[in-house]
């Protein structure tokens, strides 16, 4: 598969907005679909349709086939060691919150810490607040440098013996900054303390390994993958999801029922309580075939080529300021232009059909560490070309003319 | 619809260098507005008199251009009318910025409607209707001695 007319694959970017072709830089929030995508996604309505794991009709016999298909494709996707330790929420958020829940019920009491970091997004941090106002845990933030980059040393200090889990970012959504998750992994391993890693960025852009990362638990969203809404994967070691107590009571997660006593299903039913988002699921199986199919190193290459061309461009305007500096960068770029609010930004660009994001990006941790009460930001996705970040730097120049 | 209307050189100029910036001088009331969403921050001070008229009314904030603008021309707007008459005009202004497009005020010139007038083009762009709301729910707090935040998210 060619990547320079990749965007041809996606029917989105034949549409005008604005009266204008779209540059789309809004990929760090959801990306746009290929059409095998949407034409799997039209195609199960249309022609297989049926719920999974009840009937036994041969419709519902497929269904429940493709479902696991795509739970061997996530498998394969994020190199987990088994299918089990695949469980389908509804999205990233979902998955955090079930191991905040379920973790925190048994594992966290008064006093107890959970260790994040500043750069997390605000799911990676309400879901342990509940913990500190349920269970009075102590939540304590790995502080960045000003680059952007985790400082691990500091971190290293902050882990105590109370410490009962540490749940990081694997790749900011403001900075783009890579962080060093096998590192921090190494370090909770000394201590016996299990690490929860937000895939959300890392997931469409980078190589996934759990089981080189050695993580307890890894999340991430489909539609963040070329995939539909409605799905996000947990991944989670076999042993924690055979440990952990269930998060949603209901049908399909449950062994035996009687009036006395209920049974729970074996993993990964017992996480995965009544009707799915299964056209969705088996759909995203065609989101991770359409990455396969490109090649994962082929993806990471281009989207460095089009990272560096972006940042070398815009460092040439001299109003923009690039927010951070981390030493390893995927492709999410945070700006400010001197006189414009990223509001303004946002709304100015977008008469250009340059869609980018304005705001904290749900990360007011970092913004308020920063000093920025907001940021604009562009983010890369498999489809954007040099030509898109050529529109974004001229879309900006246009944007200081009209405040200047 | 188009970034012309929404940008109108009212907007940029009163965004660019807002009127009545900072702390009027004996000001007796005073309330802070808040949106969380773009981080918005807005400090509204009044000085009522005893017959319940605006004397002074400044403003301290942060913000993006219409908010900026929007804070900017309704101190310039209200300043010098009483307390019924401001409550008035700020209902007219939120009746434009959500449902129609001119206002009907009884205590505005014409000229002074066509500034308001200038913010109607946000209705366009639901995500900035706040970024216009903003300083006006936080007068009303003021004047009505409200001394919770106003927060966008829980206020219309």
């Amino acid at each position: 598969m060619k990547i320079s007319n990749i965007k041809s694959q996606f029917p989105i970017f034949s549409k005008k907005v604005n009266g204008k072709s779209l540059v789309y830089l809004d990929s760090a929030n959801s990306a746009q679909k290929p059409l095998s995508v949407i034409n799997r996604l039209n195609d199960f309505y249309k022609n297989e349709f049926s719920n999974i794991g009840r009937s036994i009709h041969s419709l519902a016999v497929n269904a429940t086939n493709k479902f696991d298909e795509t739970r061997i494709g996530v498998k394969n996707f994020i190199n987990a060691q088994h299918k089990e330790e695949i469980i389908f929420t509804k999205n990233a958020t979902e998955a955090i919150n079930l191991i905040a829940t379920t973790f925190g019920h048994e594992n966290i009491n008064e006093g107890d810490e959970i260790l994040l970091t500043e750069l997390e997004h605000h799911a990676n941090y309400v879901p342990w607040h509940f913990l500190r106002v349920n269970k009075k845990a102590i939540i304590k933030f790995a502080p960045v440098n000003e680059d952007g980059d985790i400082i691990i040393d500091e971190l290293k200090k902050l882990i105590t013996s109370k410490t009962k889990i540490i749940a990081v970012t694997h790749l900011s959504n403001v900075t783009g900054a890579i962080v060093p998750v096998k590192e921090i992994v190494d370090i909770a391993k000394r201590k016996n303390i299990p690490v929860l890693v937000d895939g959300c960025q890392s997931a469409p852009h980078m190589k996934i390994d759990v089981k080189d990362l050695d993580c307890d638990f890894y999340a991430f969203s489909g539609h963040k993958v070329y995939g539909p809404t409605g799905v996000g994967v947990l991944y989670a070691k076999k042993k924690w999801l055979e440990e952990l107590p269930p998060y949603i009571g209901g049908g399909a997660m449950i062994s035996e029922v009687n009036k006395n006593k209920i049974t729970y299903a074996p993993i990964p039913e017992k996480y995965e309580a009544g009707t799915m988002a299964t056209a969705e699921v088996i759909t995203f199986n065609e989101s991770l075939k359409f990455i396969k199919a490109i090649g994962m190193d082929n993806l990471i290459n281009h989207e460095n080529e089009i990272t560096n061309y972006a940042l070398e461009k815009l460092k040439m305007i001299n109003s923009v300021k690039i927010i951070g500096n981390p030493k390893n960068k995927a492709g999410v770029i945070s700006f400010t232009i001197k006189g414009v609010h990223p509001h303004d930004i946002a709304t100015i660009l977008d008469e250009d059909a340059v869609a980018i994001r304005a705001g904290h990006h749900c990360c007011q941790i970092f913004h308020e560490k920063m000093k920025l009460s907001a940021t604009a930001r562009a983010s890369i996705g498999i489809y954007n070309s040099k030509e898109d970040i050529d529109m974004l730097c001229l879309a900006i120049e246009n944007c200081n003319k009209i405040f200047s | 619809m188009d970034l012309k209307q929404l940008y109108q050189d009212i907007i940029l100029e009163h965004g660019k260098s807002p009127r009545n910036l900072g702390k009027c001088e004996g000001y007796n009331h005073d309330a802070k507005g808040y949106n969380p969403l773009c981080g918005d921050k807005v400090h509204v001070y009044l000085k009522l008199n005893k017959e319940k008229k605006v004397e002074g009314l400044t403003f301290e904030g942060e913000g993006c251009a219409i908010s900026l603008a929007s804070a900017s021309i309704m101190t310039e707007l209200v300043k010098g009318k009483s307390f019924i008459e401001a409550k008035e005009i700020m209902g007219e202004f939120l009746k434009m910025i959500k449902n129609t497009s001119d206002i009907k005020s009884n205590y505005l010139d014409e000229d002074q409607k066509i500034k308001l007038m200038s913010l109607s083009g946000v209705k366009q762009f639901p995500m900035r209707v706040k970024c216009a709301t903003l300083s006006w729910h936080t007068l009303f707090s003021a004047i009505e001695g409200n001394i919770k935040e106003i927060n966008t998210e829980t206020t219309d």
